[in-house]
């Protein structure tokens, strides 16, 4: 049995450095509200809810069960949650859709990075007896990406920061980022990444819903269809991998599909100017294609919902007619090691 | 219902703190106790390749690995990145570069930090070797960090047994993060409405429940929840158990009774510590008051007020 799912409904808060007067539910809930409105949808309705988060960035164990009261829970509902970025819950969502358990899926993740050092707090992720006791920070991380693809001739810093300005100046047009419009490169974070090498650390979520065949359609003017979706990871070890490249996103684009014929859009998770260098490389992306109109994670970085919003983002240009091909990336792990990689298509237009 | 400002977000300090104590495989022990012989192994891939730092199992075809051999000290450095402020934890408090290096011999590279006097001084290619910790106890930082150090490339390998005598068998990965906490608008109300010895709970528009501590939300409903009501003080144990076990740091004798509470007009039942009668008196309907201690911000434990035990109809919905 083959089923088509399709994303029907996207929604993002408006991303900030701060949330202090808002918990973790009360800024997610908004987002809820906005793509069961979008559909009509209540949560009674829904078959399948699958959420993203971590545990680190909050400092307090099963946090994601409190963001769960603004679901609506009862009569009880089948729920499931993984702890990485939500472009993993939905794949997760997707996986239920295809299996025939669902027919409409909620997926949802949010982070507040805010309360603590997100810098700090992603090192507690990496292999704990080589590197975590070293605490190498992700920017750091990062840089040492970066000097190698300058040093492969890839890149160097005048394209890093064209890379910075076009993201933040297409970001003008995205009411949610949180870095619209120019701004400085800055001085060097870790060389040679500069602060605007960099994305900003705020606090966000975000929610879609995924629906199967004429339920979707129902739903949607236009369904986002997910055409194929993959997902792969590489050595754990920084050292063992050609940083230059990104094996692993490739991988997850022919098995997606991604390759078969060429898109129009691609929202790409780089956290980074440099990720986007190796990005492009890896999913042979040419000049044709529109690179992260939303500005991508340089204007807004909520971790934990910044993959999910690339997804939400391809699919909602689909949705309003802009795009009837698009690639969505989102990566986790340091230097690009997890990578996932969905094809969205609309139907022909008349 | 009372409408007020929203009141300022609180905000605390909140340090979570983990000591992670891991085992080590037969690879990884013989690597970390060698450190603290300043002897580096590494180990041989099926296809010929050197990893340092080793692992267990191929990254390319999972394959066991257990060949271990001995590589050099010094080693080249394949990428870099000058970190002009070091963070808490890193290996030097100066200004350093993280680097990559692929130690003579090996055929990866490992991350360390290289003290250098400043980004001029750190190129891809530059030949550097380890500086050892005085005091090495069998850990990656038993390596305290690279230094430059002109010397020719080799790749000279040596067969190792990986035996020592008082080999490492595991670690403590000790880690501190440090977060400022602030718990949002609904349990804002609920913390300030305590410092005036009052319970406030906040009422789903949808379902009419009241819910103490508020969260924000009905998990019912999924809707916000914001009227607030004050509800109690009195209450009823709905249930309770009797706890045996005294808690590290806790001071208070054993027995003593750990109760549900539902709170007059609250929709849930809150948990609390009741006193002032026998630990094997305690019953469920007993009506009881909190007994706020002379600086506390919560109350202590609750206490019988003397009342008629509440019948079961009218707290059954609350268990
Ligand atoms: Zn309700």
């Amino acid at each position: 049995m083959s089923r088509d799912v399709a994303i029907v409904a996207f929604a993002q808060s408006d991303h900030r450095r701060h949330t202090d007067d808002l918990s973790e539910v009360e800024m997610v809930m908004p987002v809820l509200h906005d793509v069961q409105r979008q559909t009509g949808l209540k949560a009674s309705d829904i078959g399948f809810t699958c959420s993203g988060s971590s545990d680190y960035l909050a400092g307090r164990a099963f946090s994601f069960t409190m963001a769960l009261d603004g679901v609506g829970a009862w009569p009880p509902i089948s729920e499931s949650h993984v702890e990485t970025d939500g472009a993993w819950a939905l794949y997760e969502a997707w996986v239920k859709l295809l299996t025939g358990e669902a027919d409409t899926a909620l997926v949802y993740s949010y982070g507040k990075s805010s309360p603590g050092s997100v810098r700090d707090v992603l090192t507690r992720q990496l292999d704990p007896y080589y590197l975590a006791p070293l605490w190498p920070d992700s920017v750091a991380l990062a840089a040492l990406q970066a000097q190698a693809l300058v040093d492969a001739g890839d890149t160097d810093e005048p394209a890093l920061a064209a890379i910075a300005a076009r993201s933040r100046e297409d970001a003008r047009t995205n009411p949610h980022a949180q870095l619209p419009g120019a701004r400085p490169q800055g001085a060097y974070a870790v060389q040679p990444l500069r602060t605007g090498d960099c994305p900003p650390i705020g606090d966000g979520a975000a929610a879609v819903i995924l629906a199967v065949g004429d339920r979707a359609r129902e739903l949607c003017e236009r369904p986002a269809w997910i055409r194929g979706m993959d997902h792969r990871i590489e050595a754990h070890s920084l050292g063992v991998r050609d940083l230059t490249d990104s094996p692993s996103t490739r991988l997850a684009a022919e098995r997606a599909g991604a390759f078969e014929r060429p898109v129009d859009t691609a929202e790409i998770h780089a956290p980074f100017t440099s990720q986007e260098v190796v990005l492009k490389k890896a999913l042979g992306l040419d000049t044709g294609v529109t690179i992260n109109p939303s500005g991508g994670a340089l204007a807004a970085n909520p971790v934990m919902a910044a993959g999910l919003i690339r997804l939400g983002e391809a699919a909602a240009r689909i949705h309003r007619g802009e795009s009837d091909r698009a690639l969505a990336h989102a990566t986790s792990g340091p230097c690009l090691q997890q990578n996932l990689v969905a094809v969205l298509e609309g139907e022909p237009r008349a | 219902m009372t409408v007020t400002e929203p009141p300022e977000a609180l905000r605390a300090p909140l340090v979570v703190e983990f000591p992670f104590t891991r085992s080590l495989g037969p690879v990884q022990s013989a690597f970390l106790t060698g450190l603290r012989e300043r002897t580096v192994l590494g180990v041989r891939t099926e296809a010929g390749a050197v990893l340092v730092p080793p692992v267990e199992y191929d990254p390319a075809t999972a394959a066991e690995l257990r060949e271990l051999v001995e590589v050099a000290a010094t080693g080249t450095v394949t990428t870099w990145a000058w970190n002009p402020e070091p963070r808490p934890g890193q290996p030097l408090s100066t200004p350093f570069a993280w680097v990559l290096v692929r130690l003579d011999g090996a055929d990866t590279a490992l991350l360390h930090a290289l003290d250098a006097p400043g980004p001029d001084a750190v190129r891809t290619g530059l030949r550097v070797r380890i500086r050892w910790a005085a005091e090495r106890a069998g850990a990656i930082t038993d390596i305290a960090c690279f230094e430059p150090y002109e010397s020719t490339a080799g790749n000279e390998t040596t067969a190792h047994d990986g035996r020592f005598e008082d080999p490492v068998t595991g670690i403590v990965a000790p880690a501190r993060l440090d977060y400022t906490y602030s718990p949002g608008r609904a349990q804002t109300r609920y913390l300030q409405g305590l410092a005036e010895r009052r319970t406030v709970g906040e009422r789903c528009p949808s379902c009419a429940k009241v819910y103490v501590p508020p969260r924000g939300a009905c998990p019912t409903c999924g809707v916000a929840t914001t009227d607030r009501v004050e509800v109690g003080p009195r209450g009823t144990v709905t249930t309770f158990c009797i706890v045996n076990i005294k808690a590290k740091n806790l001071d208070i004798e054993v027995p003593y009774v750990y109760a549900h509470i539902a709170l007059d007009g609250a929709g849930l039942a809150l948990h609390g510590r009741i006193a002032g009668i026998p630990y094997d008196q305690v019953r469920m309907g007993l009506r009881v008051e909190p007994v706020w201690s002379e600086d506390g911000r919560y109350p202590d434990h609750y206490r019988p007020t003397g009342e008629p035990d509440a019948d079961y109809d009218t707290y059954k919905e609350l268990l």
